[in-house]
């Protein structure tokens, strides 16, 4: 999303009009884009980020991952219709810096003519939902082959309700870090330092899978995993060039520089993997492709093609490296990395634009009075706060679901493999 | 009668196919099992996470012949199932008690 801040100074500089005398006029192509990138950021989740998880897990618990990522896209669709788009977008009155309100449960003030910016309110909120969709989605990676279905749920509800909702305000919904200039185009904090960080901490609340990191848990399917990864890259357009909301030139820009990193992060992992263990591996080049992707998100509206060329090659360097310091050095079973992978890439791109926003490196430009220094401590407060409210939240939140129902399946179970034991059904019948 | 046993690479099964009904042996039964010898596995890596694989595929090839034929099959097997390099498989013989075909009840090497 556009930082309000932003737009608000683009418009008056250019068009030296306020932004809400010009909100009300519905642009048919701007809303056309919207729509059309609401449809490809679902189509992230369902199927793609689903092929790509599964593919990574074993056979036996295939499809115990895809229909975690189905069942997310329903709960977080009606979480978001009760609750999740009035506490995100609405106006909170006095708590407005924490957390957005109350008036807008159920949708219940968006109408067929309802406008924002010049889209239909509706097709503002519908876009908004696939992230609210994504975000906990992206944290089973985590705690895969091991989380009880039932525990999943009240998981996705709560860490929605606590930490994807109130970031999600604080950052896009005119909120305190929103206020403070912080740039986050489509979901660098919201999303990914979101996902990542709350990944780790269930990874470390809920244990190892038992026989980690000795016996072999290879990915299933790879096949399945290079599938899903075109998938999401090709639906990565939608989520950061529909975070320009309009069909203008911050999207194409955004999908650009999103093209650009996500294929120069796709190198530079595979080469980092080719120097150190010899061999290009396919794991590797997919992995590196969604690294680049992360990572380029917060900054896609903001940097032009040179700031992509090195936040991709930074992400893939880096998340490689610490993938590997994970699993091999700190043995944390973050099955499906999606810490080093989202929650890293997230902190490199919200970190980076702060330099490469800069017009001197092909940037939009700097917000008045910002230098790339001010600018920095911003990003850095906005990362650091971020991911401390998510560690405390997920925590709790994990405990209270542990006592709801129990986080993890017995060991029993979890040897068996989810797909029977959770659902009574097998992914393969060979 | 001998059970002729034979651990062969699974690219071979169509040369020792071909080979044996050349010389006019008919009928075997294949199996796919795993396992290793001298030869080791191999390494598989994701993402950084390295897993070594002990167990190789291989096909186990079952022969029932009599005495006679016993040094003629062995020599057709080492000789087409050979490639030169480490992990051509085995071949193990052990005597047979008896045979019956069951759709005539024929018994020894009648069987056969």
């Amino acid at each position: 999303m556009f930082n309000n801040y932003k737009k608000t100074l683009f418009l008056s500089t250019f068009l030296l009009v306020p932004s809400l005398v010009s909100a009300d006029e519905l642009s048919g192509g701007d809303t056309a884009w919207i729509l059309t990138s609401t449809a490809l950021v679902l189509f992230m989740t369902i199927p793609g980020l689903s092929l790509f998880y599964a593919g990574l897990v074993r056979s036996k618990n295939a499809l115990s991952v895809l229909m975690q990522c189905f069942t997310i896209t329903c709960v977080a669709s009606v979480m978001w219709l009760i609750l999740g788009y009035s506490m995100s977008f609405s106006n909170g009155g006095s708590m407005n810096e924490w957390m957005g309100g109350f008036s807008n449960l159920f949708l219940s003030e968006v109408t067929r003519e309802g406008m924002s910016g010049t889209i239909p309110e509706s097709i503002f909120a519908m876009f908004q939902m696939t992230f609210a969709i994504i975000t906990p989605a992206l944290v089973i990676g985590g705690f895969a082959e091991r989380m009880k279905f039932s525990a999943m749920i009240w998981f996705t509800i709560l860490w929605s309700i606590v930490v994807y909702y109130p970031v999600c305000h604080w950052v896009w919904g005119g909120g305190w870090l929103g206020d403070k200039g912080t740039l986050d185009f489509a979901g660098g904090l919201v999303v990914h330092i979101t996902a990542g960080v709350g990944a780790l901490v269930a990874a470390v609340v809920l244990g190892k899978r038992s026989g980690f990191p000795g016996t072999m848990m290879p990915p299933h399917n790879m096949t399945m995993t290079v599938t899903g990864a075109g998938m999401l890259w090709v639906g990565w357009f939608g989520f950061n060039g529909g975070s320009a909301l309009a069909a203008n030139g911050d999207a194409a820009m955004a999908i650009l520089v999103t093209h650009i990193s996500a294929a120069i992060a796709s190198l530079s992992w595979m080469i980092c993997e080719w120097i150190k263990y010899g061999k290009p591996s396919v794991l590797g080049i997919v992995t590196g492709m969604v690294a680049g992707l992360g990572s380029i998100t917060p900054a896609s509206g903001f940097v032009g093609p040179m700031g992509a060329i090195v936040i991709g090659l930074t992400a893939g360097i880096v998340c490689f490296t610490v993938t590997n310091y994970m699993k091999r050095i700190l043995h944390i079973d973050d099955s499906l990395d999606v810490f080093p992978v989202h929650g890293i890439g997230g902190i490199i791109g919200t970190l980076l634009v702060a330099v490469f926003v800069s017009s001197q490196f092909g940037g939009a430009g700097l917000a008045e009075g910002m230098t790339i220094g001010s600018q920095f401590v911003v990003q850095l407060t906005a990362v650091v706060a971020t991911i401390v409210w998510t560690i405390i939240a997920s925590f709790i939140i994990l405990k209270i679901t542990d006592l709801i129902c129990g986080n993890r399946v017995n060991d029993e179970n979890e040897r068996i493999g989810l797909d029977i034991t959770q659902h009574e059904e097998k992914g393969y019948d060979l | 009668m001998k059970l002729i046993t034979a651990i062969i690479k699974p690219f071979k099964l169509d040369d020792v196919r071909v080979a044996l009904t050349e010389q006019g042996i008919h009928g075997l039964t294949v199996t796919e099992v795993k396992g290793f010898g001298r030869q080791k596995g191999h390494t598989e890596l994701y993402r950084g996470a390295e897993y070594v694989i002990d167990f190789l595929p291989k096909l186990k090839i079952e022969i029932a012949v009599a005495e006679s034929s016993v040094d003629q099959v062995i020599e057709v097997i080492s000789r087409s199932a050979n490639t030169g390099k480490i992990g051509d498989g085995k071949i193990f013989i052990s005597s047979i008690e008896q045979v019956i075909r069951i759709r005539t009840g024929e018994t020894g090497e009648e069987a056969l």
